[in-house]
C-alpha cells in the first residue's frame, strides 16, 4: 500500500515530497530501489528495511464482542529514513473502533535509542509498549498489545492460511509511471482476546489481516488521496482494493482464494464507487461503497460499521471496520485518506 | 476661560525654569531608578523562567541515577511515559549543553519547531542545534538556529547528538510527564538502582535569586522615595508660590473645582513628560547595569540572564503608572489644600512655614516610633521580608528624626550665640531648616544607604578574604577527565607533591533541597585551616571514624541543625552532625563525609579531582609540568591564587551593582539639595535684603549662606553614620542571613565614613555654589527692590 507512504511521508515533509516528486528516476535519491526481480525471503523480510525509505507493519482486525457487537482494532508501525543513511524516524498508530466511538493514538520515536524497533526472528514489532510480537516462529503467532489512556488491546493473532504476495511476486506498482513497492500481507489470522473500553473490557473474537510494505519511492503528484479495502469474506475468500485517486484514478485488487491462492487485478477490473458520504471532523467522507470486480462475480456494498471512525493524527485520516452485503457478504478494513 | 486660566498658571513655570527642571528631573530620577531596578529584576525572572520552561523539567517528577538510553527504553517499553534529559557543559566552554529526545520531550516554547523535514532530519542526524540569539556558541558545535524562548546560554540539541557533543554515553535524569497510567510496574524492579525525586515547590534558581532581586527592589525603592522628596519639595514650593495668582483667579470667577482640574491636568502632564524621561533613563540604566547583574547571579547562583533587555509593554506602563503615583503622593496634599481654599483665603506664601514647632514635634514622636519599631522587628521578626521592614522603618525613622534633631542643634546654637550677625546666622538658618528638611533628609537617607552598605561590603570583603585563606589551604587543584586520567595523574605526582588530596562530590537532596555531598579525606590541611563555626570536641578524630558528617553554615541555619543534632543527607543517609563550618559564596547546602564514608554511601562516583599540597614555589613548575603532560579540561588546573581571585571577582560584582545604585543614591540627593538651596535662594531675598541693607556685604553674605550648607550636610552626616552602621547590622546580621545564609561579624571603618562625610560636604558646597553665587553677583538694584515691593 504506497498509498500509505504518502500518509506518512505526508507527516513529515512537506518539503521532501517538493523534492522528491519530480519523479521516479530521482526517487532513489541514495535510497534502495524496490526490484521486482528478487524474491521475498522469511523470516529476514519480517525485518526492517532501513536501506528503503519507508516503511511499516500494519494490522487490522475486525471483530466481534461477546456482546454481539462489530468492533475494530488497528496498529500501525512506521519506519521512515529521513535521508540516506541518515536519521530514521519510527510512528506509531492505534485505532480503537465501536458501532458508536472511535479512539486514536498515536506515538513517535528516534532511532537508536530502542524505544522502538523490529526484529525478523524471533519477530518484533514495538514502539514504547504498543507492540506486535510472535509467540512461536515465524508470523503464524503473534500477540498484538497496545494502550492509550482511553482504550487499548491485548489480542492473540493465530494464522489459518499463507502468506500472500500482491501486485507480481509481491513486487506491486503503484501508478501508470511504475512507482512501486514490495508488499505481502498475512490475511488470515484468527483472533482473540480483550479490548479496553472506556465503558469496561469486552472479549472479542474476529478476524486479522497484517500488512508489509516498503519502498523508496513517492507518489505521482497528481494522487491525492486513496481508497483502501482489505475484505474477509464469509466463503473464505479475501479482498485487498485500492484506488489512488488523481488525474488518472489507478485501480488494484488482489482475489485472494481460501487456500491463499492469489490473482492480481489492474484498471477496469476494479470498480469502486461512493454510495453515501459522512460530515467527519468538517469534510465530507464517503462512509459507504459500491465494489465490484466482475471477473470473480464480486459485488458488494461495504458500509463502515462507524462513520466517524476518525484517526485524530498529526497527518489524520479514516480508518475503521466495515461489512460487506451483496454477492459476498463479509467484513473488513476501510482506509480513506485525502478528504479535505 | 480654561485657556486664560491655564496659560497664567503655566506662566510661573516659565518665569521659573529652574523650578520646572527640578520637577521634571526629579520626577524622571525617581521614575528612572525603580524603573530601571524593575526592569533588571523582570529581566532576570524571565530568564529564569524561561530556563525552567525549558522542558517544564521544574514541574515534572523525574528519575535520577546512573541512567543511559537503554535504561530509557526499559522504562517506555514499560509504558511509563518518560522523555530522557541530558545536561552538560562541553569542556572549555560556559555553555549548558541540553540534549532532548524531540519525540516524548513536552512540547512547550522552548522546544525547537521541527515540523520542517530538512530541519527534523538536521536535529536527528547532530548536525543542528537552537540557542538564544546572543547566546556565543563555538565553531566546534554543530549549525546553531536562534530560538527566542531559549535560556540565555542554553544549547538545546538532540540527545544523541549532545552525547556526542559531550563524550558521554549516560543521560542525567528521565521526566515523568503527565497522565502516567496507574499499573505501571513498579520502578524498582525495572531500574533498581533508579530514583524518583519529586518537583520541588517553586523554581529552585527563582527560590535562591529572590533574595537578591529583593534587594535589588528595596533600593529601587529607596531611590524611588529619594526622588519623591525632590518633586514633593518642588510640586509644594510651585503650588505655594502661586498661592497670589489662585487668590487672583478665584476672585475673577474660575471655580474652586475647574481651578483643582486644570492644576490636576498639569500634573498629568508633568506625569507624561516625567514618566517617559524616566522610562529612557531607567532603560539606559538597566542596559548598563545588567550585564553585571548578569554576571553576578551567573557567578553566584548558576544562574543564567542574558545580557540585553527584552522587555514587555507592561513594564512601559508600569513606569507611567510609577511616575503617576510620585506625583500623586507628591503633588496631592497641595492639591486638597487648594481644594478647600476660600476664595479669599490670605495670599501670604506660607512656603515653608508649615514647619512649626508642631510639626516638629509630630516629626519626633513619629521618628522615634519608627525606630523603635524597627529595633523590635530586627529583635522578634523573621524572614527576609521582615528584614526589609526593619530596614525602611530604621531609615523612615531617622529621617523623619533629622529636622527635629538639627532644630535642636540650632537652638542650642542660638542661645549660645554672641553678637548680634552670629545670632543672626543661627536663627535665619534655623529659619531656613523647614525648607532645607526634605533635601536634608534625602541626603540622610543617602549616606546612611552609603555608609551601611559600604560597611557590609567592607566587612564581607574582609571575613571572606580571612575564610578564602582558610578554605583553599592547598596550593594546586587538579580536575581531571575520567577515573583512568586520574589514576595516571597520582602515578605521575607520587613524590612529586607532598599530598595528593582527592575531592569527590555529588549533587544531593540535603534536609529536603538540593544541595551537595562531599568526601574528603582525613589529613592536616583540612585539620589545622578548615574555618569551623561550631564544632563539638575531637571533632576531626570522630570524623574520621565515620561517626558523623560536617555541613556549612548555609545548611545548618536553615535547617536549625548545629553540631550534636542529627541530619539527613540524602544519598548520604542520616548522618550527626559533627561540626558546622562557614562557606560563604555559595547558596546551596553542603557537607562533608570522610573519603571512606562517602565512597560507602555514594559507590560509582569517581576520584577525579584533587587538591595538592606542593611548597608554593614549586607551583608554576608542577603546573607546566601536568599540563604538558596531561591533557586535562579546560579550567582543570587552578592554582590557589587565581582561585582565590576569581572567588574574589564575584563578590566584587555582587556588591558592583548595589555601589553603583549607591553612588546614583547620593547623586539625586545632592541635586534635591541643590533644588532647594536654589530656590530658597529666590524665596529668601526679603529676609537677606534687610540685612544687606544694614552693612553687610554681599559678599559676607554669600560665604554666611555657605558656611550654613556646609554646617547642615556636616550635621547631617554625622548624623548618617550611627544611621548606616545601624543599617549595615541589619544588612549583616538580619538581611544576609536570610538571603545567603550566612552572618558576618561588622567591622567598622571610620576613615570611609570620614572620606563619605567629606564627599556630603563637598556636594553641599557644589549643591550652595550656583546659589551663593548669585547672591554674591546679586545686582544691588535687585536687593533694593525688596523695599519696593509691598510684600
Amino acid at each position: 500500500m504506497s498509498v500509505r507512504i504518502l500518509l506518512f511521508l505526508l507527516l513529515l515533509p512537506v518539503a521532501a515530497l517538493a523534492q522528491g516528486f519530480a519523479g521516479l528516476g530521482q526517487g532513489a535519491s541514495g535510497f534502495t530501489m524496490p526490484d521486482p526481480e528478487r524474491d521475498l525471503t522469511f523470516p529476514a523480510d519480517h525485518g526492517a528495511h532501513p536501506d528503503f525509505r519507508t516503511e511499516w507493519w500494519y494490522v487490522t482486525a475486525a471483530l466481534t464482542g461477546a456482546d454481539g457487537r462489530d468492533y475494530g482494532v488497528q496498529w500501525t508501525l512506521f519506519r521512515s529514513s529521513l535521508a540516506p543513511g541518515g536519521p530514521q524516524v519510527w510512528m506509531a498508530h492505534l485505532g480503537v473502533t465501536t458501532p458508536e466511538t472511535h479512539v486514536s493514538g498515536e506515538r513517535l520515536a528516534h532511532d537508536g535509542t530502542g524505544q522502538a524497533g523490529v526484529t525478523a526472528a524471533p519477530f518484533e514489532a514495538w514502539l514504547d509498549d504498543w507492540r506486535l510480537v510472535s509467540e512461536k516462529d515465524g508470523i503464524d503467532d503473534l500477540r498484538l498489545t497496545a494502550r492509550t489512556a482511553e482504550a487499548g488491546y491485548d489480542l492473540t493473532l493465530h494464522t489459518e492460511g499463507p502468506i500472500v504476495l500482491h501486485g507480481e511476486n509481491g513486487y506491486s506498482v503503484k501508478s501508470a509511471s511504475g512507482q512501486a513497492s514490495r508488499y505481502y500481507s498475512q490475511p488470515f489470522y484468527a483472533v482473540t482476546g480483550t479490548l479496553d473500553l472506556p465503558s469496561g473490557p469486552v472479549e472479542v473474537t474476529g478476524q486479522g489481516w497484517l500488512d508489509r510494505e516498503w519502498s523508496s519511492q513517492f507518489l505521482e503528484e497528481d494522487q491525492a488521496g486513496w481508497d483502501w479495502f482489505s475484505l474477509h469474506f464469509e466463503d473464505g475468500a479475501r479482498l485487498m482494493a485500492f484506488v489512488l485517486r488523481g488525474d488518472a484514478p489507478f485501480h488494484y485488487a488482489s482475489w485472494i482464494a481460501p487456500d491463499g491462492t492469489t490473482t492480481p487485478y489492474y484498471g477496469d477490473a476494479l470498480s469502486a464507487e461512493p454510495l453515501e458520504t459522512a460530515e467527519v471532523e468538517g469534510r465530507d467522507v464517503p462512509v459507504r461503497w459500491h465494489l465490484r470486480l466482475p471477473a470473480q462475480g464480486l459485488d458488494v456494498t461495504v458500509a463502515a460499521v462507524n462513520a466517524q471512525s476518525w484517526q485524530d493524527t498529526l497527518f489524520p485520516y479514516w480508518e475503521g471496520p466495515v461489512r460487506a452485503e451483496g454477492s459476498h457478504p463479509g467484513r473488513g478494513y476501510l482506509e480513506m485518506t485525502g478528504y479535505e | 476661560m480654561n485657556r486664560a486660566a491655564l496659560g497664567a498658571l503655566l506662566a510661573h513655570w516659565r518665569r521659573h525654569p529652574l523650578q520646572l527642571l527640578t520637577l521634571v528631573i526629579g520626577l524622571a530620577l525617581a521614575t528612572g531608578l525603580w524603573t530601571g531596578v524593575q526592569a533588571i529584576n523582570a529581566q532576570a525572572r524571565l530568564d529564569y523562567a524561561e530556563a525552567a520552561a525549558t522542558l517544564g523539567q521544574d514541574d515534572l517528577p523525574r528519575i535520577e541515577g546512573d541512567l543511559s538510553l537503554a535504561d530509557f527504553a526499559t522504562l517506555r517499553r514499560a509504558g511509563w511515559p518518560v522523555t530522557p534529559v541530558l545536561d552538560g557543559t562541553p569542556l572549555g566552554t560556559r555553555l549548558r549543553i541540553l540534549g532532548i529526545d524531540p519525540f516524548t520531550a513536552p512540547q512547550n516554547g522552548a522546544t525547537p519547531d521541527l515540523t520542517d523535514t530538512a530541519d527534523l532530519t538536521a536535529f536527528l542526524a547532530g548536525t543542528l542545534v537552537f540557542a538564544a540569539e546572543d547566546t556565543e556558541v563555538p565553531d566546534t558545535l554543530p549549525e546553531v538556529r536562534r530560538l527566542a524562548d531559549l535560556a540565555p546560554g542554553l544549547v538545546v540539541a538532540d540527545i544523541l547528538a549532545a552525547q556526542a557533543i559531550l563524550g558521554t554515553e549516560r543521560i542525567d535524569r528521565m521526566l515523568i510527564l503527565p497522565d502516567a497510567r496507574d499499573d505501571l510496574p513498579p520502578l524498582a524492579d525495572l531500574l533498581p538502582g533508579a530514583r524518583r525525586v519529586e518537583p520541588e515547590a517553586g523554581g529552585e534558581i527563582g527560590r535562591l535569586t529572590d533574595s537578591f532581586h529583593l534587594n535589588l527592589t528595596a533600593f529601587g525603592l529607596l531611590a524611588f522615595a529619594v526622588g519623591l522628596f525632590i518633586v514633593h519639595a518642588a510640586i509644594g514650593l510651585a503650588f505655594e508660590q502661586r498661592r497670589p495668582l489662585f487668590r487672583t483667579l478665584r476672585a475673577l470667577g474660575l471655580p474652586a473645582g475647574r481651578l483643582t482640574l486644570l492644576l490636576a491636568a498639569e500634573l498629568v502632564a508633568f506625569t507624561l513628560v516625567g514618566g517617559a524621561l524616566g522610562i529612557v533613563l531607567g532603560y539606559g540604566m538597566a542596559a548598563f547595569l545588567l550585564p553585571g547583574v548578569a554576571a553576578t547571579l551567573s557567578g553566584l547562583y548558576g544562574a543564567s540572564v542574558a545580557g540585553g533587555l527584552t522587555l514587555a509593554p507592561t513594564w512601559w506602563l508600569s513606569g507611567f503608572a510609577m511616575a503617576g503615583i510620585g506625583l500623586a503622593v507628591a503633588g496631592g496634599q497641595s492639591l486638597w489644600q487648594l481644594a478647600r481654599l476660600p476664595v479669599l483665603a490670605p495670599a501670604m506664601p506660607r512656603a515653608w512655614a508649615r514647619a512649626r514647632l508642631s510639626t516638629l514635634r509630630r516629626q519626633g514622636v513619629g521618628g522615634l516610633a519608627l525606630v523603635a519599631a524597627a529595633a523590635l522587628v530586627a529583635v522578634f521578626g523573621t524572614g527576609l521580608v521582615a528584614g526589609f521592614v526593619c530596614l525602611g522603618a530604621l531609615l523612615l525613622g531617622a529621617a523623619l528624626l533629622l529636622p527635629p534633631i538639627l532644630s535642636g542643634v540650632l537652638s542650642f546654637g542660638a542661645r549660645r550665640a554672641k553678637g548680634a550677625l552670629t545670632q543672626w546666622l543661627w536663627a535665619d538658618t534655623q529659619q531656613q531648616l523647614p525648607g532645607l528638611s526634605l533635601a536634608l533628609m534625602a541626603l540622610l537617607l543617602a549616606l546612611a544607604a552609603n555608609v551601611g552598605v559600604g560597611t557590609m561590603v567592607g566587612s564581607f570583603r574582609a571575613t571572606f578574604t580571612g575564610w578564602l585563606d582558610q578554605r583553599l589551604a592547598a596550593e594546586l587543584y587538579v580536575r581531571t577527565t575520567d577515573a583512568a586520567q586520574a589514576a595516571e595523574l597520582r602515578a605521575f605526582l607520587d613524590g612529586r607533591v607532598a599530598a595528593i588530596l582527592p575531592i569527590v562530590g555529588t549533587e544531593t537532596s540535603l534536609e529536603g533541597a538540593p544541595g551537595d555531598l562531599y568526601g574528603q579525606p582525613d589529613h592536616s590541611t583540612f585539620r589545622e585551616n578548615w574555618p569551623l563555626l561550631d564544632a563539638g570536641p575531637d571533632v576531626w578524630d570522630r570524623l574520621a571514624s565515620g561517626e558523623g558528617a560536617l555541613i556549612n553554615e548555609q545548611l545548618a541555619r536553615r535547617t536549625g541543625n548545629w553540631s550534636g543534632s542529627e541530619v539527613d543527607l540524602g544519598a548520604g543517609g542520616t548522618r550527626k552532625v559533627l561540626g558546622v563550618y562557614s562557606d560563604y559564596g555559595n547558596p546551596r547546602g553542603q557537607a562533608i563525609l570522610t573519603l571512606d564514608a562517602f565512597h560507602e554511601a555514594v559507590p560509582d562516583v569517581p576520584e577525579t579531582r584533587f587538591a595538592l599540597r606542593v611548597p608554593p614555589s614549586e607551583v608554576p613548575a608542577l603546573a607546566d609540568a601536568i599540563s604538558a603532560r596531561f591533557d586535562l579540561p579546560a579550567e582543570g588546573l587552578i592554582d590557589q591564587a587565581a582561585l582565590k581571585g576569581f572567588s574574589l571577582d564575584i563578590f566584587e560584582q555582587t556588591f558592583a551593582v548595589t555601589a553603583a545604585l549607591n553612588v546614583l543614591t547620593l547623586l539625586v540627593a545632592g541635586f534635591a539639595l541643590w533644588a532647594s538651596l536654589t530656590t530658597l535662594g529666590t524665596m529668601r531675598l526679603p529676609q537677606v535684603a534687610p540685612v544687606w541693607a544694614l552693612g553687610l556685604t554681599r559678599r559676607g553674605l554669600a560665604l554666611a549662606d555657605l558656611a550654613r550648607a556646609l554646617i547642615l550636610a556636616a550635621f547631617t552626616a554625622v548624623l548618617a553614620i550611627p544611621t548606616g552602621v545601624a543599617l549595615a547590622w541589619v544588612l549583616l546580621a538580619v538581611v544576609n542571613v536570610q538571603a545567603f545564609g550566612w552572618r558576618l561579624p561588622l567591622l567598622p571603618d571610620p576613615a570611609g565614613w570620614a572620606v563619605l562625610s567629606l564627599w556630603a560636604i563637598v556636594a553641599a558646597a557644589l549643591a550652595a555654589a550656583l546659589p551663593v553665587w548669585r547672591l554674591w553677583r546679586m545686582p544691588p538694584a535687585q536687593l533694593v527692590q525688596v523695599f519696593a515691593h509691598e510684600r
